[in-house]
C-alpha cells in the first residue's frame, strides 16, 4: 500500500471506531466500547507507521472526492503525506491509544461511559484530519471538528453547570479562532486563487513581496487561529476552564494535541511566515510573553490541574516560539516530548484526584508517596522532563528551542533570556507539585489508601462546592487509582519511559534523527541552515540544565525543608500574589470588555427592542389598528333596526347625489 | 283641463294627508285607518294616468284585503298608545332629516333642467291603454314568467305565514324567552 | 297635467314613509311606513307608463303591489309570533342582529 493509502487507513480507523461505539451503545456491555475505541485508535497507530516506513523526501498528495469545483475555487477532499504530517499522526496516535487505553479504566462506573469513547475517537478522529489536510478547506473542517470535539468534551459532565460554562468559553473562543482562520484563507485564496497548500505557496511567492500588507494580515488571522487553539495571549482564558472536564480529556486534548494544532500550523505554512517576517516576529513575542505570563501564574494556582493547565500554556509558548524563528525541528521536537510528559503528569493527576476522592486543591494534599508508589515515581518523572532535568526528553528539546532563538540573534536573543527566567519559573513550580503532592504529612486520604481502601467524600463539584449526585451527567461513584488498575499503568508507564529517554532523537550533534527526518519538509526554509554549532548548543544545554537543577533546589527548599514558607511569602507579597493568583485578571478584564456589553446588548435588545418595540409597537400597533377599525365597524352594527334603516337611506342618497351630479 | 287638475291636486292632498297621518299618529289603529285613505287617494290619482285596472286592483286588493289583514292584526295585538318621550332620539331628529335630503335631491332632480324629458304631459294614449284586456295581454305574453314567479312568491309567502303563526307545543305560555 | 307634478308627489310620499322607518318604534307602524315607500314607487312607475305610452310600467306596479302583499303577511306573521312569545312589541327591543 503506497503512503497515502496509509493515510486514509489513519483517518478510516478513528471514524470507523466512533460510529461503532456510538451506535452500538446499547449493545456492548461493560468496558468493551472502550477497548473497541483503543483498538480503532491502535489500527491508526499501525496505519502510521505504515505511512512512516512509506514516506520518503516527497510530498505525497491523493484526492478522494472533489467537494466543490467553480473557477478557480477547488475544494476537494485530499490527504497530504509528508514527513510532518507522518511526524503529527504518530504523536497523535501513538499518545492517543495510550490515553484510551488509561481511560478505559479511569472512566469505568461513568454512566457515560460509550458517549464518553465516542466522542474522545471522533476527537482523534478531526485531529487527523487536520493534520493531514492537504488545503485548506479540509483543514478547516478539522480545525471546527476538533472544536467541537473540544466542546462535547469538556462539558462532558453535563449536569455540572461549570462544566458547561467551560465548554461553552472554550467553544467561543476556538470560534473565533476558526474565524480567523477562515478570514486567513479567503484572503490567500482572493490573492494566489488556490486552496491547497502547496498551490498557495508557490502562489504567495510569486504574488507578494516580503511583508507586504496583505500577506501580513492573513498571517496575523493565521495567528489569531493558531492561538486561539493553542491558547495563547490574549486568547488563552478557555484552556484552564476546560479542565472541567475529565482527566484523561485534559491529558488527551488539552496538552498533548488538539492546543498543539497552532504549533502545527505555524509549521505546515512556513513559507508564508517566512516571507512576511513581521508576522513571524510577532507570533515569537507573544509567544515568549505567553509562556513567561503562564509561568507566573503556574506559581501561585492551588488547583492540581490547573497548575498542568498553565504549564501546558507555557509550554506551547515555547513550542510557538520555537517554530516563529525557523526552529522547526526544535519546536516540533518539544511537542513530541510535551506529549509525552503532560500527558503523564495529567494520569498521574487523575490517580491523585481520585485518590482525593474527587479534590483537586493543592493545599489539602501530601504525603501520598507511601500510598501511591507508582503515581509518585511516573509523577515525578513527568515533572522532571517538565522542568526539563538534564537529559529528559524535555531538556533537549526546550533547551534547544531557546539556543536557536540565541542564534538567530538581534531581538531573539532577548526572548530566549526570558525563556530561560520562564525555565526557571517552570522548574520551580513542577517540584511544587510534586513536593506538595507526595512529601509530607501524609493527609487523610492517603492515610486510608495505605490502610488498603479508597477515600470517599460526598460527591461535589471541585470548584464551586455544590453537592452533586452519581447519576449520567456527573461524575459516577467510582474512583479508580493507578497502583489497583492495570490499563492505568500499561498506560503510564509507557510514556514514563518516553518522557525520560525520548530525547534520544535529538540529541544535539550526535543523533538529529527527528531534524533530518523533518528536513525534506523544511528543505525550502531560508533559515535552513540556520544552526547553532554543536558546541554552542551544548553551552546553551548546560545553562538550561543548571537553571533548572536550581529551580528544583528551590522547591525543594521551600516546600521539604522549610514548610510554612509560601505562607509567610503569600502574606508579605499579597497584592502580587492576587494579582498572580487571579491570572492577571485577564478574565475579569474580558467580562468588563466583552461579556458585559454583549449581555447588555442582548438584554438591551429583549427588553427594549424585542418586547418594547417589535411586540409592543410593530405587532400591537398592527394589531391595535386593525382592533380600532373593527370596533369602528363594530360599533356601527348596533343592531338596532332603525339605524340601519338610516344607514341604508343615507346610501340611497349618496347614491342620487352622484347620480345627479354626474349627469349634469 | 282645469278638471283634472282639480281632481289631482285634491287627490295629491289626501294622499299627503294619509302619509303624515301615517307617520304622525300614536295609535296604530288610526295610523292603518291614515294608509287607507291614503291608498284611495292613490286610487284616484292612478285612474288620472290612465291605468283603470290599477286603480281597480289597488282598491280592491290593497285597501280591501291587505289592509283588512292589516286592521286584524292590529286588534289580536292590542297596539296602544306609545308615549311620546322615549321616542328614538338621536334617530328621531335625523331621520327625518335625511329623508327630507333625499326628497330635495328628487325634487331638484325633476324639476331642474336634469330631466327634460319629464316636461310633458305623456304620450297621445288610445282608449284600450290601461284597460284589463290590456294588461292581461301583457301579463300572458311578454311578461308571463314575472307573472309566474309572482304567484310562486305569493305560494311561498302563504307557507312561510303558516309556518310563522302556528302553535308549538310547549312554548305557549311559558315566559318570555331571553334572547340576548 | 305634467308628469313632473306625479313625480314630486311620489317623492314626497316616498320620503315621509322614510322618514317614519326611521322614526317609529313600533313594527306595525314601521310596516305602514315601508307600504307608503311601496305605493309611492307604484305612483313613479305609473307616472312613467303614461309619459312612454307604454303598459309596461303598469304591469311592473303590479307585481310590485303582490310583493308588497306577500311582505305585508310575512312581516305581520312575525310580529304575531312575536306577540305570541310575549316579547316587547319595539323594534327597538329587538337587536339580536349585532356585531
Amino acid at each position: 500500500m503506497s503512503a497515502t493509502g496509509y493515510g486514509w487507513l489513519v483517518l478510516a480507523f478513528p471514524l470507523a471506531g466512533t460510529v461503532v461505539v456510538s451506535l452500538g451503545w446499547r449493545v456492548l456491555p461493560g468496558r468493551l466500547p472502550g477497548w473497541i475505541a483503543s483498538a480503532a485508535i491502535l489500527g491508526s497507530f499501525i496505519a502510521s507507521l505504515g505511512m512512516l516506513d512509506k514516506v520518503d523526501a516527497e510530498a505525497h498528495v491523493d484526492s478522494a472526492w472533489t467537494y466543490a469545483a467553480t473557477g478557480d475555487f477547488v475544494a476537494d477532499v485530499s490527504i497530504l503525506v509528508d514527513p510532518l504530517s507522518v511526524f503529527m499522526c504518530l504523536v497523535v496516535s501513538g499518545v492517543s491509544f495510550l490515553i484510551h487505553v488509561y481511560s478505559v479504566a479511569y472512566m469505568s462506573g461513568d454512566r457515560g461511559y460509550t458517549r464518553f469513547f465516542a466522542y474522545l475517537n471522533y476527537f482523534v478522529f478531526s485531529m487527523l484530519l487536520l493534520v493531514l489536510a492537504a488545503n485548506f478547506v479540509l483543514l478547516i473542517v478539522g480545525w471546527a471538528f476538533v472544536g467541537a470535539a473540544s466542546y462535547l468534551l469538556i462539558s462532558y459532565w453535563y449536569r455540572r453547570s461549570t462544566a458547561t460554562h467551560a465548554g461553552i468559553k472554550a467553544f467561543v473562543m476556538n470560534v473565533i479562532g476558526d474565524v480567523g482562520l477562515v478570514i486567513a484563507a479567503f484572503l490567500l485564496f482572493n490573492e494566489t486563487g488556490a486552496l491547497d497548500y502547496f498551490g498557495v505557496f508557490a502562489g504567495a511567492e510569486e504574488v507578494f513581496s516580503p511583508d507586504d500588507g496583505t500577506l501580513v494580515a492573513a498571517c496575523l488571522f493565521l495567528l489569531v487561529g493558531a492561538f486561539a487553539k493553542s491558547a495563547q495571549l490574549p486568547l488563552h482564558t478557555w484552556l484552564p476552564d476546560a479542565m472541567e472536564g475529565p482527566t484523561p480529556v485534559s491529558a488527551l486534548i488539552h496538552a498533548a494535541t488538539m492546543v498543539t494544532a497552532g504549533v502545527y500550523l505555524i509549521a505546515r505554512m512556513f513559507p508564508l511566515f517566512e516571507l512576511a517576517p513581521t508576522a513571524a516576529d510577532i507570533s515569537a513575542i507573544i509567544g515568549t510573553a505567553t509562556l513567561l505570563f503562564a509561568a507566573t501564574v503556574a506559581l501561585v494556582v492551588t488547583d492540581l490541574k490547573r497548575v498542568i493547565a498553565y504549564s501546558t500554556i507555557s509550554q506551547i509558548g515555547y513550542m510557538i516560539l520555537g517554530v516563529s524563528v525557523a526552529a522547526y525541528g526544535a519546536g516540533l521536537f518539544h511537542l513530541m516530548t510535551h506529549a509525552f510528559f503532560k500527558a503523564l503528569l495529567f494520569m498521574g493527576a487523575g490517580s491523585i484526584i481520585s485518590a482525593m476522592a474527587g479534590v483537586q486543591n493543592l493545599d489539602r494534599m501530601g504525603g501520598f508517596r507511601k500510598a501511591m508508589p507508582f503515581t509518585f515515581i511516573t509523577f515525578t518523572i513527568g515533572a522532571l522532563a517538565l522542568a526539563a532535568f538534564p537529559f529528559t526528553s524535555g531538556f533537549f528539546s526546550k533547551d534547544e528551542i531557546l539556543s536557536y532563538a540565541i542564534e538567530r540573534g538581534g531581538g531573539f536573543v532577548v526572548l530566549a533570556v526570558v525563556g530561560y527566567i520562564a525555565a526557571f519559573m517552570t522548574a520551580f513550580y513542577a517540584f511544587r507539585m510534586v513536593f506538595r503532592v507526595f512529601t509530607g504529612d501524609a493527609v487523610p486520604e492517603a492515610r486510608e489508601l495505605e490502610d488498603g481502601h479508597l477515600a470517599h467524600g460526598e460527591p461535589m463539584n471541585p470548584m464551586t462546592g455544590e453537592p452533586e449526585d452519581t447519576e449520567v451527567g456527573f461524575p459516577g461513584p467510582e474512583h479508580h487509582v493507578a497502583e489497583w488498575s492495570w490499563p492505568m499503568k500499561a498506560a503510564m508507564a509507557p510514556l514514563a519511559l518516553l518522557s525520560l529517554i525520548g530525547g534520544i532523537v535529538g540529541v544535539p550533534a550526535l543523533t538529529d534523527t527527528l531534524e533530518h527526518f523533518l528536513e525534506p519538509t523544511f528543505e525550502d526554509s531560508r533559515y535552513a541552515e540556520v544552526h547553532p554549532s554543536s558546541g554552542t548548543e551544548w553551552a546553551e544545554l548546560g545553562i538550561g540544565g543548571v537553571i533548572s537543577i536550581a529551580g528544583i533546589a528551590l522547591a525543594y527548599v521551600m516546600f521539604v525543608r522549610r514548610r510554612g514558607i509560601t505562607l509567610r511569602l503569600r502574606d508579605r507579597f499579597s497584592a502580587v500574589h492576587n494579582f498572580l493568583a487571579h491570572k492577571w485578571y485577564f478574565d475579569e478584564l474580558y467580562d468588563a470588555l466583552f461579556v458585559r456589553p454583549f449581555t447588555g446588548a442582548g438584554s438591551f435588545g429583549r427588553r427594549v427592542i424585542e418586547t418594547d418595540f417589535v411586540q409592543g409597537f410593530i405587532v400591537g400597533g398592527a394589531t391595535g389598528i386593525v382592533r380600532a377599525g373593527t370596533s369602528f365597524a363594530r360599533a356601527i352594527q348596533t343592531g338596532y333596526l332603525r339605524a340601519y334603516a338610516l344607514l341604508l337611506l343615507l346610501g340611497v342618497a349618496a347614491m342620487a347625489l352622484y347620480f345627479l351630479l354626474a349627469s349634469s | 283641463m282645469w278638471f283634472e287638475q282639480v281632481i289631482f291636486f285634491l287627490a295629491a292632498i289626501g294622499a299627503l294627508a294619509g302619509a303624515l297621518g301615517v307617520v304622525i299618529l300614536r295609535n296604530p289603529f288610526y295610523s292603518v285607518l291614515a294608509l287607507v285613505g291614503h291608498l284611495v287617494a292613490l286610487a284616484v290619482l292612478f285612474l288620472l294616468l290612465h291605468a283603470e285596472f290599477l286603480a281597480a286592483g289597488q282598491v280592491v286588493v290593497y285597501a280591501g284585503a291587505v289592509m283588512v289583514l292589516y286592521i286584524f292584526v292590529v286588534a289580536y295585538i292590542g297596539g296602544s298608545d306609545e308615549p311620546l318621550r322615549p321616542e328614538g332620539g338621536a334617530l328621531a331628529v335625523f331621520g327625518p332629516l335625511f329623508a327630507a335630503a333625499i326628497g330635495i335631491e328628487l325634487c331638484i332632480a325633476f324639476i331642474a333642467s336634469g330631466l327634460d324629458a319629464l316636461d310633458t304631459t305623456g304620450a297621445d294614449v288610445g282608449p284600450g291603454f290601461g284597460t284589463p284586456e290590456a294588461i292581461g295581454q301583457l301579463l300572458l305574453t311578454r311578461f308571463l314568467v314575472p307573472f309566474e314567479a309572482a304567484s310562486y312568491l305569493l305560494l311561498v309567502a302563504a307557507v312561510g305565514a303558516v309556518v310563522l303563526a302556528r302553535r308549538r307545543r310547549g312554548l305557549e305560555g311559558t315566559e318570555p324567552e331571553i334572547l340576548a | 297635467m305634467d308628469i313632473t307634478w306625479y313625480l314630486v308627489l311620489s317623492a314626497f310620499i316616498f320620503v315621509i314613509g322614510a322618514a317614519g322607518v326611521m322614526s317609529r318604534r313600533n313594527p306595525l307602524v314601521v310596516l305602514l311606513c315601508l307600504e307608503l315607500m311601496l305605493n309611492a314607487g307604484n305612483l313613479a312607475l305609473i307616472a312613467f307608463s303614461r309619459m312612454h305610452g307604454g303598459e309596461a310600467g303598469q304591469v311592473f306596479a303590479l307585481i310590485v303591489m303582490v310583493i308588497a302583499a306577500c311582505e305585508v303577511v310575512i312581516g305581520l306573521g312575525i310580529i304575531v309570533a312575536m306577540y305570541r312569545r310575549r316579547l316587547p312589541i319595539d323594534v327597538d327591543e329587538m337587536s339580536e342582529l349585532r356585531g
